[in-house]
């Protein structure tokens, strides 16, 4: 599998039979599926209470019913996207099995779109539970929001993917040692997409960082929706842009990280 | 036949790089300081099984990494199977295979989800069929449904014996193939690599400790000290060549640096 073949056909074979590796795993374990419900579960409940509670000491938040609620929604489709993505590769790590995939015809394209697809598939097991839950306890339903959740989805998962394509060739080129970074480095994002407050509320400065970041639009769309009644599409193809040149950017990272990780000698030792 | 014709009809360089199943020429890869592999040249006709020897460090698993495409030379040029590594890697991954201590097949998956999966990845037809003949051949059947992390290490040594088969590889790089086997079942394994051989004509290249192994297998053996290829021969002439009896007492000499007195002697 080298970068220099990826101009040749890309096979769904190939990529189904990574697909099927990563259900077969997912399958064979209850704690992996427990732990995609638990979290996103606990975020709602906590969230939830957080915004009936200020809901009924502030007029604002009486009006804006649900942004509280509906950013927790977001940033989970976001972070778990990316978690989904990368907790896929890290298993292949963890199994020592990296190797076996690198001397494979399988091509880094189609690894990567095996691993974008295992975020859907453990994003919606995670996710749908904890809509459903927001709409049985907090009377708030995200489908309300209708085609433009689409859109805020959309701009979401193709962040989380870029993160997600990154952080995997760090951890291919640095071995396990860099394995922290796929669990904080979304965090880092979160004070500066401005999830739970509009990008107003940041310094002048910061708010150009603010909104170089596809997310910052995603989550100001959603407020415009819920408190100003407007789907801004503006800020939607602006994300979609940003989200194109990450996308890009990240595959190209990926690559360059293989390559340094193959002159280094670091898919023989992916361990610390 | 005139000379003209002799001279014409002889194999040039580049037909025995063609032809071979692998063509190995100045290899050299540099770790920082360390030369790691240190201008190899070296080619393997197709059908052959050859041993590569050497101690710890001697550059074996490097060498057979950088064939793999799995580690780039910082010099050098790599041939499989007619195609460069890793340049052209993309045309022959699926002609190839490999087993190696340093890569494990996914632990919570069984024998069969396993196969299922890296026969898929390697496009294998009639897969299901195939996983019953290796599972037949390679003596699978009483695990074949269990997870590959409760295997013995003598059953994950064969599961990963039967993931390099899947495919039916022309190419096959080894890497201890049989470290961790009990004898007999490690006998057993020789035994169906030489089937495998003669029944598909595939090269083998194996890197081994085990000397016994090497001479019963090998019809050539590649010994490697501190990144260089120290010397290349089939194992009778080289045994000769040392004054010694078996390979491992000539894998004593090379380690000890009792090399040249005893290439002197022999010479």
């Amino acid at each position: 599998m080298t970068d220099i073949s990826l101009h040749r056909g890309i096979s769904v074979h190939r990529i189904g039979a990574m697909i099927l590796r990563y259900w077969y795993l997912l399958m064979s374990s209850w704690p992996r599926l427990l732990e995609l419900l638990y979290w996103p579960a606990l975020q709602v409940i906590t969230w939830g209470f957080l915004q009936l509670y200020i809901a009924e000491n502030a007029n604002f938040f009486a009006r804006a019913g649900g942004t509280l609620i509906g950013a927790v929604i977001l940033w989970d489709i976001l972070f778990r996207g990316q978690l989904g993505f990368s907790i896929s590769f890290l298993e292949e790590m963890w199994a020592r099995n990296i190797g076996n995939l690198m001397m494979s015809p399988l091509k880094p394209i189609e690894f990567l779109l095996s691993l974008m697809v295992m975020s859907l598939i453990r994003l919606a097991i995670g996710i749908i539970p904890m809509t459903l839950l927001a709409l049985v306890m907090f009377h708030f339903n995200v489908y309300a929001l209708g085609l433009p959740l689409i859109a805020f989805f959309c701009n979401l998962i193709f962040t989380s993917w870029s993160v997600g394509i990154f952080v995997s060739g760090l951890v291919l080129r640095n071995g396990l040692g860099a394995e922290s970074i796929v669990w904080t480095l979304m965090f880092a994002i979160l004070p500066l997409a401005c999830v739970y407050y509009p990008v107003s509320v940041l310094p002048t400065w910061l708010q150009y960082v603010a909104w170089a970041l596809p997310p910052t639009y995603a989550f100001e769309g959603m407020r415009a929706l819920l408190i100003e009644r407007t789907f801004r599409t503006d800020l939607m193809l602006e994300a979609l842009a940003i989200n194109a040149v990450l996308l890009f950017a990240s595959f190209g990272a990926f690559l360059a990280l293989l390559r340094s990780a193959r002159k280094h000698g670091s898919l023989l030792s992916s361990g610390e | 036949m005139t000379e003209n014709d002799k001279a014409s009809s002889r194999p040039t360089v580049a037909d025995r790089t063609l032809s071979a199943a692998i063509a190995v020429d100045h290899l050299v890869k540099v770790y920082k300081q360390t030369r790691a592999v240190d201008d190899i040249s070296f080619s393997l006709p197709r059908g052959s099984i050859t041993g590569l020897l050497g101690g710890n460090g001697a550059g074996k698993t490097t060498t057979i990494a950088m064939i793999m495409g799995l580690v780039l030379p910082t010099s050098g040029r790599v041939q499989v199977l007619g195609h460069r590594m890793p340049e052209d890697s993309a045309s022959v991954l699926g002609r190839m295979n490999f087993e190696s201590p340093y890569v494990d097949m996914p632990m919570r998956l069984t024998v069969r989800q396993n196969l299922t999966v890296f026969g898929k990845l390697y496009a294998v037809k009639n897969l299901a069929d195939r996983i019953a003949e290796l599972a037949e051949d390679l003596d699978l059947g009483d695990f074949i449904d269990r997870a590959n992390g409760k295997l013995s290490a003598g059953q994950k040594t064969r599961v990963a014996l039967a993931k390099a088969l899947i495919n039916q590889p022309e190419l096959l790089l080894l890497d201890e193939p049989t470290a961790s086997l009990d004898p007999d079942t490690a006998d057993w394994v020789r035994a169906h690599l030489e089937r495998y051989r003669r029944d598909n004509n595939a090269t083998i290249l194996l890197a081994s400790h085990n000397m016994f192994e090497v001479e019963r297998l090998c019809d050539r053996v590649i010994i490697m000290k501190r990144g260089r290829i120290e010397d290349d021969d089939t194992p009778e002439a080289i045994m000769a060549r040392y004054n010694r009896a078996t390979l491992e007492e000539v894998f004593l000499d090379v380690a000890r640096g009792r090399v040249n007195g005893a290439k002197e002697v022999a010479r």
